[in-house]
């Protein structure tokens, strides 16, 4: 019963990180019917500079904001530089672009931090918050979660309440007409991606400064699989699916893997698969996504 | 006669290679509903959409006096011409009153709101609807839904493509018969582009009829519908 409740919280721990570069990639799916391939390699290098921010002897939750503006601005250049001189309605260039950032991104990493892995500050207090027989729920996992909901709600507010967001929206429906409602459509896609690769960033922060782990060039590699998955489950194009994703994700590796006997461990990978394809068979749109319902 | 609101002049337009309109010139004055008819591939969407920087052109476009046919298309909306794309080209994941105020989207004004309630007074069903998505009204609702969000911009020019297209006799009626009443209560000057001919000339100033990415035949509506090759084309006489 411990272990259980120990794998319980330990997806949630997981999840809550999943989850968060979900929210990244579901925020450019979104705008673009697009999966970016470098989203985990892009928070990977915002991590590292927060790590580098840390080390200059900035505050860590200074570092992590700054560090979120500065991957923004990158992304913001990386799609003026190398997504908007290609037709967003032709997916296969764009989908090699992102996979070839993919690859530039983390040699880069790799060049300047070596593939030794660093310690990552410390975002949250130490030690157990509940302890349940010998399951402990820490408060890094408490918080994790409560900064994951924190950001879904900022972004939910964001897209829906402001006028940046309501353009962004409508972008993401329909390209030509909101050209034709005077909304420059560049711009907006530019925010999507600066604004994805913020929450990347926090997410890989988050992730990152899991007590267990350590920050090296491939962290982000196991992640983003996962990731991917958990945006898929959860619809591609809803943040709140992001979230059942990445938790659903978070869960199944630790409850039915890791404390199931028989299924082996090295079938993390496979089952989340697995259960992907079962969901989608059953819900082609995922949890929450949206059923293309169009009357014409 | 004072200048043109808009004129355009020897207007080519091109997909790729392809010349669709080759040195055309029209106008459209101030307060007035100018018609361009054509069939079926004779580049009525194509002019339309030439207007509003969708594509390749050459030759001039002039609106209120300025050289606008460089400009992108949200600079063209911006100085005052809004545009009904063909097929509604609404937005469909969003709610009903979010399209309003996407159509709002280049005003700063505090009479958004105001204009929002105008619209739901024209359109009462877009008002039963207004949390609804666009993509789950019926093809008229969705025209309602076009025309109000184009004048949501508030528009000095309102462009129509083929606002007819798909739509039942008796809606199609009410759709231009509240056209006429934009048209003679607020002055809204509107270029529609209809295959609809009786329909259009019926509510129209000035006609054009496009044939093959040139203008054969222009001049006042009243003239055209008595014009022995219009109505042998497309009045079916």
């Amino acid at each position: 019963m411990d272990l259980f409740l120990q794998r319980l919280f330990d997806g949630l721990t997981n999840g809550s990180a999943y989850a968060l570069i979900a929210v990244a990639l579901v925020l450019i799916f979104k705008a673009t019917t697009l999966v970016n391939f470098a989203q985990g390699e892009q928070a990977m290098l915002g991590a590292f500079i927060v790590l580098q921010l840390w080390n200059w002897g900035l505050p860590m939750w200074v570092a992590v904001l700054a560090g979120m503006l500065i991957s923004g601005i990158l992304a913001a250049g990386l799609e003026r530089t190398f997504i908007r001189r290609f037709d967003p309605a032709d997916h296969l260039p764009l989908v090699i672009i992102t996979l070839g950032l993919f690859l530039v991104l983390n040699a880069v990493a790799a060049i300047v931090w070596r593939y030794d892995p660093l310690a990552f500050p410390q975002l949250f207090p130490h030690g157990s918050a509940i302890t349940i027989g010998n399951a402990r729920l820490s408060w890094y996992s408490i918080f994790a979660f409560g900064s994951c909901i924190l950001v879904l709600l900022l972004l939910h507010v964001l897209l829906n309440r402001t006028k940046i967001g309501l353009s962004f929206r409508a972008v993401s429906s329909n390209l030509e007409s909101s050209r034709l409602c005077g909304i420059k459509v560049g711009p907006t896609l530019q925010f999507g991606w600066a604004l994805a690769a913020a929450a990347g960033t926090f997410g890989a922060s988050i992730y990152a400064a899991n007590p267990v782990l350590q920050i090296e060039p491939s962290i982000m590699l196991r992640a983003l699989i996962f990731s991917i998955t958990a945006a898929a489950l959860g619809g591609l194009d809803s943040l709140w699916g992001a979230l059942l994703g990445g938790l659903t994700i978070g869960f199944i590796q630790s409850v039915l893997v890791q404390y199931i006997p028989f299924i082996p461990n090295e079938m993390t990978l496979t089952a989340t698969v697995v259960v992907l394809l079962i969901v989608l068979t059953l819900r082609p749109s995922g949890f929450l996504g949206t059923k293309a319902v169009e009357r014409v | 006669m004072t200048d043109a609101l808009l004129k355009a002049e020897n207007l080519t337009a091109s997909y790729g290679q392809i010349e669709v309109l080759h040195g055309i010139s029209f106008e459209v004055y101030d307060n007035e509903i100018a018609v361009i008819l054509g069939a079926n591939g004779a580049g009525k969407t194509t002019t339309i959409r030439a207007l509003s920087g969708m594509v390749e052109t050459t030759g001039t476009i002039t609106f209120k006096k300025e050289d606008i046919s460089q400009f992108e298309s949200d600079a063209i909306v911006r100085k005052g011409v809004a545009h009904v794309p063909q097929g509604r080209g609404t937005f469909p994941e969003l709610t009903v009153e979010d399209n309003l105020r996407v159509g709002a989207f280049i005003r700063s004004d505090n009479d958004v709101e105001n204009d929002i309630q105008n619209c739901y007074d024209t359109y009462p069903v877009l008002f039963e609807r207004r949390t609804q998505t666009a993509g789950s009204l019926s093809g008229g609702e969705q025209q309602m839904l076009a025309v109000s969000r184009a004048l949501m911009s508030r528009p000095e020019l309102l462009l129509l493509d083929e606002p007819s297209l798909g739509l039942a006799p008796q809606i199609v009626e009410a759709l231009f018969e509240r056209f006429l009443i934009m048209n003679k209560d607020y002055g809204t000057t509107m270029l529609i582009v209809e295959q609809n001919a009786q329909l259009a000339l019926g509510m129209a100033d000035r006609g054009y009829v496009l044939e093959a990415g040139e203008i054969v035949i222009e001049g006042a509506a009243e003239s055209l519908v008595n014009d022995e090759a219009i109505i042998r084309a497309y009045l079916g006489g």
